[in-house]
């Protein structure tokens, strides 16, 4: 009888804990895809690791690239793709960036807890959301109205209430809330806005892709050093070196 | 004769629909993919042989009607299917990451191979039911392919290309009803009467484009106009392109590429003019006051300025007149500023005269529509700087599809040329987008060391500059070595901006590298190697196709290697593909596709065709594949390699081209007509019967004429360099004229041929040519990419000594009984 009761209670607890795994998945049927896309991240910043200077990102990054619910910022039609590692068009011309490369950027940007962050060009909301997730403040211009609000009440249904969102030309960045201890600016000019590097905190950095739509050639990173002085750095994201071999 | 003029106007909208959609696609999407889309869908052409041969017991007899509703058809399809192809959601950036984007892209050529299908079909059918006067439909068929190469020039100098497809409707509609006029029954000659005025009636009546294609939202003009009241204020084309002028007032353009992160200043308002769709160049506001302009000073292109006073400026590709004021601002004496598009000249001078503080009729500002390169070639002045700054042949494209297109402004004897127009001490100075790891500076760079080495400079390192911004370089070359002075000041110059110096004339290192640091000293590394011994060993080894462009191999914007691809591939998770230069690859797609489609055109009617219908005479289907296939690509080689040597003599005004394009096909067609003459001249007693032996007539002539011309063209073009444009386009066409007579006439020799001893095989024969001719198309730019186009003038040779061999021995007269 005991025993028949033991067995009573393993099963039991086997069937409640199948159960609650079964249910956490019911709640967010992504999270496989989205840790695998985690694996693939590390992995691409192993191989990488010589470019970009260093083995691992931050594992905070690495973390919050595994919470924050990339299936939400992209369009409808797209949710399946949205783990994969790829950029994805969000309507307007506008992509959101390949997840590699965004956790690249936030990872180059160097900011904390404390931090307060500009962002000029907000697409989807995805970028501030990954930063929202482990700074202060998060500032965010976005020149396409429809997009910016879009992308406010996204990032406000999911409870992100350290961004804020408005419409408007990044160029002047957001002079209320300077300086800034890191600035990101996805919507490249044709040139960087000098007020936005007077917005930049002395030791602060400001990271900006450049390329076109679905091809960010390179990271261009902006370093002001604490007494001021400017310094940028490229870095290609790929493993290569266009010379081999040889000697 | 009706049935020639019917030919003659199917072939006419054939080839103008070829060039228009070519226009359009260009304006939608990119000029790679557009010359994709249109080689596969001109594949129509074979497709309707292999239709017409499959089916012509049945088409045959009923040749009036058939004839009749594939010319309607065809004129239907020019709008429709230019208007549905652009319900296609085809974003062609997105192929390598979505398979979807496969099935567009099929869909695409399913849907614009139509009217090339049906105008095929019209056309083979021609040749089919008249092959005993093959050479007569040839002939209409080359005549109205010429009119309508010029034909389309003409149009678009008048319309936007949006509102041409009706257009090219009318002479497509008409010929159903011009094919009707010889029937003997009067009714049949009132139907086509009423078709030929409801043909030419249907531009008014169908007016389908009045606005521009909804272009890729993923151009600059789209993303340009998403901004709060940006909008197109003026817009003017031309066949050279749709510029529009876009004022977007709450977010300004600010375009100054490059600037230096330690000016502060803000550029003025500017307003973007976009070519087809991308490729931005600005007008920028003069208001009178020197100050808002001072961000001109911050950018690398202005370093020239810092070692010469005072100077007399030639700027290339002067566009909006970034450059023009530039030069002025630094106070040139002289500016001599040469813009192509004089649609784009208009708009800074006149439409925005004002706006643009009538830069364009300053006093010493003296603006030429003209070519860059010819203008150097009959231009005696010199100068004391020549400007070429992020100019690109046509458009400029972020995903390297230029390669393609062939640029005859960074050669090396370009800038031999460039080079030669500098007074002592005169800099040239060319400024492009920095990209990582380098690829067109680099091969800037070492074009610019062989140009100088050509011009018998011994240590063409002294005098060179590189310079570098956090996005752009420039090049200087100067005539002289540099000074100290020089050296000095353009150390102060780069100091003052944070810029780099990745070569100078005894540099030390630790110059290079400091402010804008790239993980590895790729530009300083290269231009060391470039000048050192290694030279070809480092271009060997690098990743990109960095070697000197030449005028026969005019493609600066070919960087790719295909033993990088896979490293590329590999890498898409992690950024890898913006490094891919798409350009080569597309071309590459291109064959591959048209290949593949190709062989079931050619293959599939073989298992229907009675191959013993011959009897003993004329071709075999091995012999005639290889006669019709031989002759296509010969064609289309030498045509094509021919035309690209006479571009840069013409100076490639497109009025000029299109007149020569238009000359080589008229020839070819007068060459058809009188083919049989040929024929018959060989042979005297027999003169029904079309003889192998006056194929290897023509093919000796067009060998020995070809070889001529490669040989005299270069000599010939330097002798002439001084002659206006009516004169060049007279030379070019009594070059032309010739070699193209002689090569109208193997095609119709060789139909001949097979229509007396196998007619069932003509309309196969015909389809076959189709597609070697796309095939040849995609398969020259290859060759020449590698080889240059004097080998392409050469396989063409050798092609047609194949044709030659794949005739000879067989008899042209029908099989007895």
């Amino acid at each position: 009888m005991v025993r028949t009761s033991i067995g009573v209670f393993w099963v039991a607890v086997a069937l409640s804990l199948a159960a609650s795994v079964l249910l956490r998945a019911a709640d967010d049927p992504f999270k496989p895809a989205r840790d695998r896309m985690v694996r693939e991240i590390e992995g691409d910043v192993r191989r990488t690791s010589e470019r970009i200077g260093k083995a691992a990102l931050d594992p905070l990054v690495i973390e919050v690239m595994a919470r924050v619910p990339r299936h939400e910022f992209v369009p409808q039609g797209q949710r399946s793709q949205a783990y994969d590692n790829r950029p994805l068009p969000i309507g307007y011309g506008q992509t959101i960036s390949q997840p590699y490369i965004v956790a690249l950027m936030t990872d180059l940007l160097k900011v904390g807890p404390e931090s307060k962050v500009l962002e000029v060009g907000t697409g989807s909301g995805y970028q501030a959301a990954i930063l929202a997730e482990f700074v202060r403040e998060v500032y965010s211009i976005e020149i396409i109205g429809e997009l910016a609000e879009t992308a406010a009440e996204r990032l406000k249904k999911l409870g992100y209430g350290n961004v804020q969102v408005r419409t408007g030309d990044g160029y002047y960045g957001w002079k209320e809330h300077a300086p800034f201890d890191g600035i990101v600016v996805t919507a490249a000019a044709g040139h960087i806005p000098p007020p936005l590097i007077e917005q930049l905190k002395p030791g602060a950095r400001m990271v900006i892709p450049v390329g076109g739509p679905f091809f960010v050639q390179q990271l261009m990173l902006v370093q002001k050093t604490e007494s001021g002085e400017l310094q940028t750095r490229q870095v290609l994201p790929v493993a290569f070196v266009p010379l081999t071999g040889g000697h | 004769m009706a049935v020639g003029l019917a030919v003659f106007c199917i072939a006419m909208a054939l080839l103008g629909h070829e060039i228009l959609l070519m226009r359009l696609l260009s304006i939608v999407q990119w000029h790679h993919f557009a010359s994709m889309i249109i080689s596969l869908a001109l594949l129509g052409l074979g497709a309707a042989g292999t239709f017409n041969t499959l089916f012509q017991k049945w088409l045959l007899p009923r040749f009036h009607g058939v004839f009749g509703v594939n010319a309607v058809l065809f004129g239907l399809a020019i709008p429709l299917s230019f208007s549905v192809a652009q319900h296609i959601p085809l974003n062609p950036l997105e192929i390598l990451w979505d398979p979807r984007q496969w099935l567009h892209l099929l869909q695409t050529y399913l849907v614009l191979f139509l009217p090339f299908f049906f105008a095929g079909n019209c056309l083979t059918l021609a040749i089919a039911r008249f092959k005993e006067e093959v050479h007569r439909i040839y002939f209409f068929d080359l005549l109205g392919a010429g009119f309508g190469a010029l034909g389309i020039v003409a149009l678009l100098f008048v319309f936007p290309p949006w509102e041409c497809l009706e257009i090219l409707s009318a002479p497509g509609i008409a010929a159903a009803g011009l094919v009707r006029l010889d029937l003997p029954r009067r009714r049949s000659r009132w139907a086509g009467l009423a078709l030929v005025l409801l043909g030419s009636g249907f531009p008014w009546l169908w007016q389908q484009g009045k606005a521009p294609p909804g272009i890729s939202q993923y151009k600059g003009l789209s993303t340009a106009l998403l901004a709060p009241g940006a909008t197109v204020v003026a817009q003017a084309t031309s066949p050279l392109g749709w510029l529009a002028v876009v004022e977007s007032p709450s977010i300004p353009f600010r375009h100054a590429p490059g600037m230096s992160l330690l000016c502060a200043s803000e550029p003025p308002p500017q307003l973007g003019v976009f070519v087809d769709g991308d490729s931005m160049s600005p007008i920028t506001k003069i208001d009178g006051r020197l100050e808002p302009l001072t961000f001109l000073d911050c950018l690398t292109m202005a370093l020239p300025f810092r070692l010469v006073q005072n100077p007399r400026a030639l700027v290339l590709g002067a566009g909006g007149g970034m450059d023009v004021l530039l030069a002025k601002l630094h106070g040139a004496r002289a500016i001599d500023a040469v813009e192509m598009d004089p649609r784009m000249i208009s708009l800074v001078k006149d439409t925005f005269g004002e706006y643009a503080g009538h830069l364009y009729s300053a006093e010493n500002v003296k603006v030429h529509a003209a070519e860059a390169r010819s203008f150097m070639a009959r231009s005696t002045a010199s100068y004391d700087v020549i400007q070429i700054s992020l100019l690109d042949s046509f458009t400029a494209s972020a995903t390297g599809g230029h390669a393609l297109s062939e640029s005859y402004l960074y050669t090396v004897e370009a800038l031999r040329d460039a080079y030669g127009r500098l007074a002592p001490g005169g800099i040239l100075s060319i400024t492009r987008w920095l990209k990582i790891p380098p690829r067109d500076s680099l091969k800037l760079f070492a074009t610019a060391v062989q140009a100088l080495e050509g011009a018998g400079v011994s240590n063409p390192g002294n005098r060179l500059t590189l310079i570098r911004s956090w996005s752009t370089t420039t090049l200087l070359i100067k005539n002289g070595d540099l000074t100290a002075a020089d050296l000095e000041g353009i150390r102060a110059f780069c100091g003052e901006r944070a810029f780099d110096i990745d070569h100078l004339p005894g540099g030390g290192s630790g110059e290079g590298n400091r402010f804008n640091v790239l993980d590895e000293p790729y530009l300083s590394d290269g231009a060391r190697a470039l000048l050192g011994r290694e030279r070809r060993a480092f271009m060997d080894r690098y990743k990109f196709a960095i070697e000197p462009a030449t005028d026969d191999r005019p493609y600066f914007f070919h960087f790719f290697k295909w033993r990088t691809l896979p490293e590329i591939l590999a890498s898409r998770g992690r950024g890898g593909l913006p490094l891919m230069e798409w350009g080569y690859p597309v071309l590459v797609m291109t064959l591959a596709q048209a290949l593949v489609l190709s062989l079931v055109l050619i293959v599939v009617p073989l298992l229907f065709l009675d191959r013993g219908g011959g009897g003993g005479g004329g071709m075999g289907g091995g012999r005639i594949i290889l006669y019709f296939s031989a002759v296509g690509f010969a064609f289309l080689f030498m045509e094509i390699a021919f035309i690209q040597k006479l571009i840069l003599f013409l100076g490639n005004p497109i009025t000029a081209v299109s007149v020569v394009i238009a000359g080589f096909l008229v020839f070819a067609g007068i060459g058809s007509r009188c083919s049989t003459a040929l024929s018959n001249a060989m042979s005297p007693f027999r003169p029904a019967e079309p003889r192998p032996a006056s194929i290897l007539a023509a093919a000796a002539g067009i060998a020995t004429l070809s070889i001529l011309y490669v040989f005299l063209i270069p000599q010939l073009f330097t002798w002439l360099a001084h002659l206006g444009d009516a004169g060049r386009v007279a030379v070019s066409i009594v070059l032309v004229a010739p070699l193209a007579f002689l090569m109208g006439m193997p095609f119709p020799l060789g139909l001949a041929i097979v229509g007396a001893s196998r007619p069932a095989h003509v309309p196969w024969a015909w389809g076959i040519n189709g597609c070697a001719s796309v095939l040849a198309t995609v398969l020259a730019s290859i060759v020449a990419i590698h080889f240059g186009f004097r080998i392409v003038v050469l396989l063409a040779i050798a092609f047609y000594g194949l044709a030659a061999m794949a005739v000879a021995g067989t008899r042209g007269h029908a099989p007895p009984g």
